[in-house]
């Protein structure tokens, strides 16, 4: 268990899967979620790094402010999907290909 | 006993991501994003980082996904709990992430960590992430203010209908 090893291969699956949710969802909200995942993963790594390889606190301090970058980016990126309901009655991303109707 | 803890809750995450990545229904999407905040929110105490593990709970748990519900309840014309959704492009998205993993696991299974594998003991970390953020931190933590700010009102202009 105390290995990093574990938390690197951890890391690498959840960043894929996240992946794989923001290239292939339709929904926008859905892709959000591959966001999310993709920042937990790296939030994971720094962390780990911090403990088994710098030692110090600096990984934590750049995970809060991740932390902080993905409440503003989910904050401003509903914002948008909502305008994109009222505009078009989908939130489909597939067919969200035009700036303007 | 604390080891095989952390291989069910490194089972718990992936699962619950598999079912955020791949599942057909939204709202359970979601519920399974939160299974996974959680876990990792278990990782960060696994990993010594106790203020992060209560601020994952609290901005992730009790913010960002109660934001994401909002978000899916508001741009859907909701008469059971059954919100289904599809993916475009599998088959190449598919192709792609497995080459990003395979790249990602040859670099970390290839090197050898041996030389990093002493663990820093625990120590609190409230303390001393409060003095780096007002010392070398500080620029980032205005900046960081200043951002929020800037999301909060943008948030609100766009998201406010317009008459």
């Amino acid at each position: 268990m105390d290995h990093l090893t574990s938390y690197l291969v951890l890391s690498a699956i959840l960043f894929s899967l996240g992946l794989y949710a923001v290239v292939t969802r339709r929904n926008a909200v859905a892709m959000l979620m591959g966001v999310e995942l993709i920042l937990n993963a790296t939030n994971i790594n720094f962390i780990a790094f911090s403990k088994y390889v710098t030692h110090s606190l600096d990984g934590h301090l750049i995970s809060i402010f991740v932390i902080m970058l993905a409440a503003t980016e989910a904050a401003v990126a509903l914002a948008i999907v909502l305008n994109l309901y009222n505009d078009r009655g989908h939130i489909n991303l597939d067919e969200a290909n035009s700036l303007k109707q | 006993m604390a080891n095989t803890i952390f291989w069910i809750i490194w089972v718990l995450i992936i699962a619950s991501a598999i079912q955020v990545a791949f599942g057909k229904n939204l709202i359970h999407s979601v519920f399974a994003l939160m299974g996974t905040f959680i876990g990792v929110a278990a990782i960060y105490i696994f990993l010594n980082a106790d203020f992060l593990a209560v601020t994952q709970i609290v901005v992730y748990v009790g913010g960002i996904l109660v934001l994401l519900v909002f978000g899916i309840m508001l741009t859907n014309k909701i008469n059971t709990a059954r919100i289904s959704q599809s993916s475009v492009q599998k088959g190449l998205g598919m192709v792609v992430v497995l080459g990003v993993l395979a790249i990602l696991l040859t670099a970390i299974l290839g090197y050898d960590w041996g030389q990093y594998s002493q663990p820093l003991a625990f120590t609190d970390t409230v303390r001393g992430i409060g003095q780096l953020l007002f010392s070398d931190y500080l620029i980032l933590f205005e900046i960081a203010s200043v951002l929020l700010l800037g999301a909060l009102i943008g948030a609100a202009t766009l998201a406010r209908r317009e008459q």
